[in-house]
């Protein structure tokens, strides 16, 4: 099982992303902004994690315009699986893959911590309820919901360690404690899965989600 | 043609030269200086490039160990072997007048250049710490300082995706006019990768690669040495503002440069710019550069040669190439959407001859701007020592106090897990980040004192505290890098305090067996309000071999047993201290340890705070001790055998036991953890928010 | 007393990088924008206020950009004003 993962210039995370998908038995790929093989050659695509373009002007703003986007774009019009982790989040919802905004916290200033997320959806054969902690480190995860489209799914919140969605567990103002969304095949989420694989550090949870990617990678 | 220009010591002077030293140029040149001539003597002979008051001090550091694989002063970094092929090159800067100009960029660009010091050896950086000062957060502007400062740190590593794993910071009058910025990067490389920046090769080209050249810094490096508060405030144009994107791209094509073979040598543009780094790749090479100033992209207009040779731009790297690579290398940067200029080339002559589309402006030996460069042996004479200020002694106002409390508001602005290789922050004394593998980890901290006047107890305690905390996980410590933060040397005082501090860390170092690596010298902190204290700030590398037998602080288990190791009470003793550490590493390697705290700033009472604090559990304290003495060499651990820690070869005091949901210290406090936590975990944010956070710009 | 609407628009000195802007000027390039020479990014800011005098309200909105909105060390302001609606 082929794992495509976008390179933007400024992206960061693509290495430990690599390696979580690798823990999860399929076979990563890094494909940068640029390149022109088709991704017909992936059985899915994971934005992840990073500064694209320094996140000038907005996060994702410029990279949602990078060569390679269209064909991401076609992917998930295929029905294929599209994972975007933190900044890949924040390119979905810059491209319109995912409805909303993702916006500066509402403390001003960069988060980064353990967070505690409940699973809300049966999305990918997540199941609801289910606990994970995994680290969330950005400056722009506030989710602010489009009104003028269809609500997607809420995959993820925030919650306190007894799986109480609460203000105080909430890192960055998110509307309604929202940590993830899904639009069926693509799911967007701002917590870093990737970082959670092993108990040295910290949370195995993060495989977690890989685990749903691939259930859903085999079933597309 | 060169053309030369009557010079004076007043033009002299305007560079940063004084009279003696310009009689020394007059008389090497054997002619006068052009005024471009006299400009790169002013940089390379400057304090902050040649350091000329600090050069034969810093001697007398121990600098040599089996597993040092790049000595200090070698190179931009020093390198250790830690085993398998691997190698980690380490360092530690300071910006600190950068910073009082302009916070967030003086941050931003710190932690800018000593990345890149880290990734001209080939190394892939993979830690930052740091190490701030500032004045009492009472007065506005040090609030205004620590946001700003923390804020540029912040956005600058973390677009690196470089997780900041450690730091310290403090608050003291003494640095009220003169806030310290250090910045420290680690950086992992093959051994077989190494990169040396030595220019060799007649012929081969010299590359300028990322941002085009401005205005930035400049002059720079003589500022580095200016009194603050007086005039300093107003050089506004020297402010350098930093890209993180640009040196993130910077890095990656960097790395995959090396990786392929493509470069023969990497030197990064630092102070000083172009001059320092394409005199100093010639110097050790022993060879010569010639460099053409119009072929480098600039981003003013009409700038002289003097100006692009000295620009301070941000984000550039200098890069010795092959000219059959030449093309190669340029493939390779235009896919990282980088800037290249070939400037210049290596020459056999060893001088540095500055070109301006192809005429002569400048030519100099590099030995005159180099090995030549002076250096003073200041005259010095002791200072009275004050006690330092002593912290309040009401337990739930210490915890709160803003040198004590929790510093979690700047480290929760920090990614600490980007890389996904941390395996311990601030839940243990010492920062721990795996090596490839996933079974060893390197150990990492910085440490210094802020309330210290004994300039040699500043310096050997920098060091001692440092291993400890290392040792505290169960690292070993292998090797340090040292920032010198002092006042003038030109009054008595400031020279009897570097003389003092460096032989402070050089004894503490050779006592425990740590080389020292690399550093850093920062002179001329004053600002009208005196001189700081001396700070000596020490960076420690330590080794785990196994980071499942790592050692945190939070006591583990219900009624095991608080022991304190070490000598309750007493004066520095480097031998009882290596003795110390030595014995709690061995006690951590067989598992005799449950956790470990060392004991510093409050005392024993706030050590055990902490590791109540971080467990959430209490703690039912007996022992009839000062709880608030901060003597030396002492670490409370915890363990389910006191008998076992009894037989080890240095005092091992039962304090009490873990219990409960209470600290009770008899006599001294019987708090709740709600209590402690009230007081400890917001303990800044209450002092930022008194006011408003933003504090105020201007003084 | 007058209400007042300002516009203040603060961007980096000139002499001062902007490397954001250099990041989307690089942006409209790739987007097919050849034409776009510099690209400066910077802060806007709508402020309405009382004042009892035009004069008046300047000064106070000179004090704010000098102390607040604007780093002067790295930036520059101007702004324009209006008068938003008067109160008898």
């Amino acid at each position: 099982m082929k794992v495509g993962i976008i390179v933007f210039p400024g992206t960061n995370c693509e290495r430990d992303t690599a390696r979580a998908i690798e823990a999860v038995g399929s076979q990563p790929r890094l494909l940068w902004h640029t390149a022109t093989e088709p991704l017909s050659g992936c059985d899915a695509v994971v934005l992840p994690g990073g500064f694209a373009h320094g996140d000038a002007l907005r996060a994702g703003a410029i990279a949602r315009f990078s060569p390679i986007m269209p064909r991401v774009m076609e992917f998930a019009d295929s029905g294929r699986p599209v994972m975007g982790i933190c900044n890949g989040f924040q390119v979905l919802v810059e491209c319109g893959l995912l409805p909303g905004a993702l916006l500066r916290n509402d403390s001003l200033q960069f988060r980064a911590e353990w967070v505690h997320c409940r699973v809300e959806a049966p999305v990918w054969g997540l199941q609801p309820g289910a606990m994970l902690r995994l680290p969330v480190a950005h400056g722009m995860g506030n989710y602010f919901p489009d009104a003028s489209v269809p609500k997607p799914d809420v995959v993820l919140r925030y919650c306190d360690a007894h799986g109480r969605v609460t203000p105080q567990s909430n890192p960055n103002g998110s509307f309604d404690n929202i940590a993830g969304i899904s639009n069926g095949n693509v799911l967007g989420l701002m917590p870093h899965p990737e970082r959670a694989i092993s108990d040295v550090l910290g949370s195995v949870d993060g495989s977690y989600v890989f685990q749903a990617l691939v259930r859903e990678l085999v079933a597309a | 043609m060169i053309e030369v220009r009557a010079q004076s010591s007043e033009l002299a002077a305007e560079y940063g030269l004084k009279p003696a030293e310009y009689d020394r140029i007059l008389d090497m040149l054997g002619r006068e200086p052009n005024d471009l001539e006299l400009a790169l003597f002013g940089a390379m002979w400057s304090e902050h490039c040649c350091y000329k008051s600090s050069r034969r001090l810093l001697g007398q550091l121990p600098k040599e160990a089996p597993q040092v694989l790049v000595k200090a002063g070698e190179e931009n970094a020093g390198v250790v072997d830690v085993g398998d092929g691997w190698a980690i090159a380490m360092k530690i800067e300071s910006h600190n007048h950068p910073s009082a100009v302009e916070p967030y960029q003086g941050a931003a660009t710190g932690v800018g250049g000593i990345v890149r010091d880290i990734f001209t050896m080939g190394a892939r950086p993979i830690a930052l710490l740091n190490s701030l000062r500032f004045g009492h957060p009472d007065e506005p502007r040090s609030r205004y300082l620590l946001a700003r400062v923390v804020a540029g740190i912040g956005d600058y590593g973390n677009c690196l995706g470089i997780p900041t794993v450690g730091g310290e910071l403090f608050f003291d009058d003494s640095y009220r006019g003169n806030p310290l910025v250090n910045a420290m990067c680690v950086g992992l490389l093959r051994q077989d990768k190494l990169t040396r920046s030595a220019a060799s090769g007649t012929g081969n080209l010299l590359l300028l690669i990322g941002n085009s050249t401005g205005r930035d810094g400049l002059h720079g490096a003589t500022f580095a040495s200016a009194n603050l508060e007086g005039e300093g405030l107003d050089k506004r144009p020297s402010v350098q503002v930093g890209s993180p994107f640009l040196e993130k791209l910077l890095i990656e094509a960097c790395l995959e440069l090396l990786d392929r073979h493509l470069l023969l040598g990497l030197q990064d543009l630092g102070a000083a710019g172009l001059t320092s780094s394409s005199v100093e790749a010639a110097n050790r090479a022993s060879s010569g550069v010639e460099l053409d100033v119009a072929k480098v992209s600039r981003s003013e207009a009409d700038m002289t040669p003097l100006e692009v040779m000295l620009s301070e731009s941000q984000e550039r790297m200098l890069a010795v190439v092959a000219p059959a690579s030449v093309d190669l290398v340029r493939a390779v940067l235009d896919r990282w959407g980088l800037r290249s200029d070939v400037i210049g080339r290596v020459i056999e002559e060893p001088l540095v001859r500055v070109l301006d589309g192809g005429r002569a402006c400048a030519e100099v030996p590099i030995a005159a701007l180099t090995e030549a460069a002076p250096s003073y042996d200041w005259p010095a004479a002791p200072a009275i020592v004050r006690d330092g200020k002593a912290l309040p002694r009401d337990p739930l106002t210490l915890l709160a106090d803003p040198n004590i409390c929790s510093r979690r508001w700047v480290s929760r602005q920090y990614d600490q897990t980007i890389q996904a290789a941390t395996a311990a922050t601030d839940d243990a004394d010492a920062a721990l980040v795996l090596l490839p593998g996933g079974k060893r980890a390197i150990a990492l901290c910085t440490d210094g004192n802020f309330r210290q006047d004994d300039p040699y107890l500043a310096g050997a305690l920098a060091v001692a505290e440092a291993a400890r905390n290392v040792s505290c996980t169960g690292a070993t410590p292998i090797a340090l890098t040292n920032c010198l933060n002092f006042g003038s040397p030109e009054r008595p005082e400031g020279a009897w305090q570097l003389h003092e501090a460096i032989r402070g860390v050089a004894d503490a170092a050779r006592a425990l067996g740590v080389p020292v690596i690399s550093g850093n010298v920062s002179l001329y902190n004053e600002s009208d309000g005196g001189p700081i204290r001396p700070t000596p700030i020490v960076g420690m590398l330590g080794l785990l071999d196994d980071v499942a037998k790592r050692c945190t602080i939070a006591f583990k288990h219900e009624a095991d047993t608080i022991v304190l190791l070490g000598p309750p009470s007493g004066r520095l003793d480097l031998a009882m201290e290596a003795r110390v550490q030595g014995v709690l590493r061995e006690a951590i390697h067989r598992g005799l340890i449950a956790s470990a705290h060392d004991c510093s700033d409050g005392g024993l009472f706030v050590a055990i705070a902490e590791c109540c604090l971080q467990a959430s559990r209490g703690a039912a304290i007996t022992a009839a001790l000062d709880y608030f003495d901060e003597s030396p060499s002492r670490v409370v651990v915890s363990t389910s055998n006191p008998e076992a820690l009894r037989s080890l070869g240095v005092a091992a005091t039962p304090l009490g036991i873990v219990a409960g949901q209470t600290l009770s210290i008899a006599s001294i406090c019987d708090l709740s953890l709600d209590q402690m936590h009230a007081a400890y975990d917001s303990g800044l944010e209450r002092t930022l928010i008194r006011n408003s956070e933003l504090g105020a710009r201007n003084p | 007393m007058s209400g007042f609407l300002a516009r203040v628009y603060v961007s980096p000195r000139p002499s001062v990088r902007d490397p954001e802007g250099s990041t989307i000027l690089d942006g409209l390039h790739q987007l097919g924008f050849g034409t776009v020479e510099i690209v400066r990014a910077g802060k806007y800011f709508e402020i309405l206020l009382e004042a009892g005098s035009g004069q008046i309200a300047e000064e106070q909105l000179d004090l704010m950009c000098r102390k607040l909105l604007a780093n002067p060390v790295v930036e520059q302001y101007r702004f324009d004003l209006q008068v938003e609606s008067s109160v008898e």
